[in-house]
């Protein structure tokens, strides 16, 4: 496909765990391999690189399989158009800053000047003039980021990697390098394709998450439509919402055997339902009246979250509840208390749970 | 300050300063008995010069054969997966427990005139090693290799094979990693390897005497010179023992300083 510059499956055996995953990337488009610890992201980005080979399936760059086990088609790493950002970015130690950026222009045959005049202005783009002559080991670790991503870029990859850009920096450059790093990611006309584990790095840094667990996607979209509808328990924590599997009939969802939801959207089948934990309201006696789900619950856990208390209750489904510490003060909220659940039907958000 | 954790229990000073006294009474004997006023003379001595001269060429030069076979052997080692790692492994450090007299005969039995590659290379080459200079090298490569290879492993186990991977994303071939990255990497240790590996080659006594001879000028070596002069000239001896004395102390405070202390 002549749009798709990246097509892959990615299939790697590692003993009782396996890796598939499907993935075609646009040129310029920025897709986020995003899942928990131990999900696979980093084999498949290992596997995008050529540093694990593929069991099965294939890597197809801009048409040429770059790795293909079915046709021993197989392209090594140093001869792959790629740039590779490492999580704890790998400079090397006995180069400088300068001469780290110059590496892969020399490797690509540049010749010793024009590979300095290149990294240099690599540098000065991620804003390092100064710090040219510099050793990595005295960098700070947002600097030391930033070259590594212009070391990475330096070679106009067809294929840009990025492992964890982010995991390495404290709260505050974090904030400041992802917004820089978004800048270049924007501009880079090749793929990009980011692993990470951290919801707020891949919504702010990719056009498109691919939800990874136990070496599977689970779930692909751009950033609203992932957010809005979660498919997982996963990607529903890490949204933040409460996420229930069911059965649909018109405008109730059966989520457990004893609790049927009443929801504002209509549908049929098997369907998920989602709300917010804010939507969630807790009465110390059963409320009347309103249209409203009810059903008793049982405290599990009581924890500050924000400006507000997050109330884990266990009974028919487990939910969580944001409430103010003056309402939590008022219920007298401790673990094993009996309590009154209500969530609006206007408050859930219900849809398919296939296609 | 810190606090004491009782005293030391005698029966461990005691053999611990006997010990300390064995280990440096025979160096003060040196120092002690060394005829320093004729020292100049004596250091200026024709026999001297040569045989200094000619251990620090042959030491150097079995440095850069350990180093020129050494290196891949031990990135070898360190970085490619094959059956029997451990048995060549284990071959290796053979010379190092080897009495260095049983590495000369077995250095003659191959490569003697009569050996199993001596004869071949006599009658195609017309190269002799027993004997010769190149012996000596030989038989202080045989010896000191091991240091070398078994440090150079080291320091590459130690290194983070990542960056060799950082290096092939950037396009650099295995060789070029080698060269611009790996080597860069372990240099410390490499350079503590030919240090040492230098220094035992220029101690070489049992294996250099079997296979190469005592021959001033081409085989005499320091540790060869001071033990023939121990028969005539004492003084002599003493003269040379304490050059190789000063020497050796010169490369452990080299060695403390730039590498062992940042280990």
């Amino acid at each position: 496909m002549s749009d798709r510059l990246l097509d892959a499956r990615l299939v790697v055996d590692r003993g009782t765990f396996r890796l598939d995953v499907p993935l075609r990337v646009a040129p310029g488009e920025v897709v986020a391999l995003l899942g928990p610890n131990g999900a696979g992201k980093t084999t498949a980005l290992r596997a995008l690189a050529g540093l694990h080979p593929l069991t099965d399936g294939h890597v197809t760059l801009d048409g040429v399989d770059l790795d293909r086990p079915a046709t021993e088609g197989w392209v090594p790493t140093e001869r792959r158009s790629i740039g590779v950002v490492f999580q704890d970015y790998l400079l090397f130690p006995h180069l400088s800053a300068l001469d780290n950026v110059a590496f892969g222009p020399r490797r690509h045959g540049v010749d010793r000047r024009a590979a300095r005049a290149t990294a240099r202005e690599w540098l000065g783009r991620v804003g390092l003039d100064a710090q040219a002559q510099r050793r990595p080991r005295q960098l700070s670790g947002g600097q030391a980021q930033r070259v590594a991503l212009a070391r990475a870029l330096a070679v106009a990859p067809s294929l840009l990697l990025l492992d964890e850009p982010l995991a390495a920096l404290d709260a505050r450059t974090r904030l400041d390098t992802r917004a820089e790093l978004h800048r270049h990611l924007s501009a880079h006309p090749g793929v990009t394709v980011l692993v990470t584990h951290d919801p707020l790095d891949a919504l702010a840094l990719a056009d498109r998450l691919v939800i990874v667990e136990g070496g599977r996607v689970v779930q692909e979209g751009d950033g609203p439509s992932v957010t809005a509808r979660p498919r997982t328990d996963y990607v529903a924590r890490l949204v933040g919402l409460n996420l229930y599997r069911g059965r649909a009939d018109g405008h109730t969802v059966r989520v457990a055997p004893e609790l049927t939801l009443t929801v504002a959207d209509r549908l049929d089948g098997e369907a998920f339902v989602a709300f917010r934990p804010a939507a969630v309201a807790l009465h110390p006696t059963r409320p009347e009246g309103s249209p409203r789900n009810t059903w008793a619950g049982t405290v599990a856990g009581v924890q500050r979250h924000g400006d507000n208390v997050r109330v884990q209750l266990d009974g028919p489904i487990g939910v969580a509840a944001d409430v103010t510490p003056a309402a939590a003060a008022q219920l007298q909220l401790i673990p094993g208390q009996r309590v009154w659940v209500a969530v609006k039907a206007t408050e859930t958000h219900a849809y398919p749970a296939t296609g | 300050m810190p606090r004491r954790r009782g005293r030391v229990p005698a029966a461990l000073l005691i053999p611990a300063g006997l010990g300390l006294l064995f280990l440096v009474l025979p160096l003060a004997g040196l120092l002690i008995r060394a005829p320093w006023t004729t020292l100049p003379q004596r250091l200026t001595e024709p026999g001297a010069l040569t045989a200094l001269r000619l251990s620090v060429q042959t030491a150097t030069l079995a440095t850069a054969l350990c180093l020129l076979l050494g290196v891949p052997l031990a990135w070898v080692l360190a970085r490619v997966e094959f059956p029997g790692r451990r048995l060549v492994r284990a071959l290796v450090t053979v010379p190092l427990v080897l009495p260095p007299v049983v590495g000369g005969v077995a250095l003659l039995l191959v490569f003697g005139r009569r050996g199993l590659l001596g004869g071949w290379l006599d009658a195609t080459f017309g190269l002799t090693l027993p004997f010769t200079t190149a012996g000596v090298v030989l038989a202080e490569s045989f010896v000191a290799m091991p240091f070398l290879v078994i440090a150079v492993e080291g320091a590459l186990r130690a290194a983070d094979h990542r960056y060799e991977e950082a290096a092939a994303t950037l396009g650099a071939s295995r060789w070029t990693t080698f060269t611009h990255v790996t080597l860069p990497l372990v240099a410390p240790g490499l350079a503590a390897g030919a240090v040492l590996c230098w220094a035992r080659a220029l101690g070489e006594f049992g294996a250099t005497i079997t296979f190469a001879g005592n021959y001033p000028g081409r085989t005499q070596t320091m540790p060869l010179a001071v033990y023939l002069a121990l028969e005539t000239d004492l003084e002599s001896a003493i003269v040379l023992s304490l050059v190789l004395l000063v020497v050796s102390v010169g490369i452990l405070v080299a060695l403390r300083d730039r590498w062992m202390t940042n280990a």
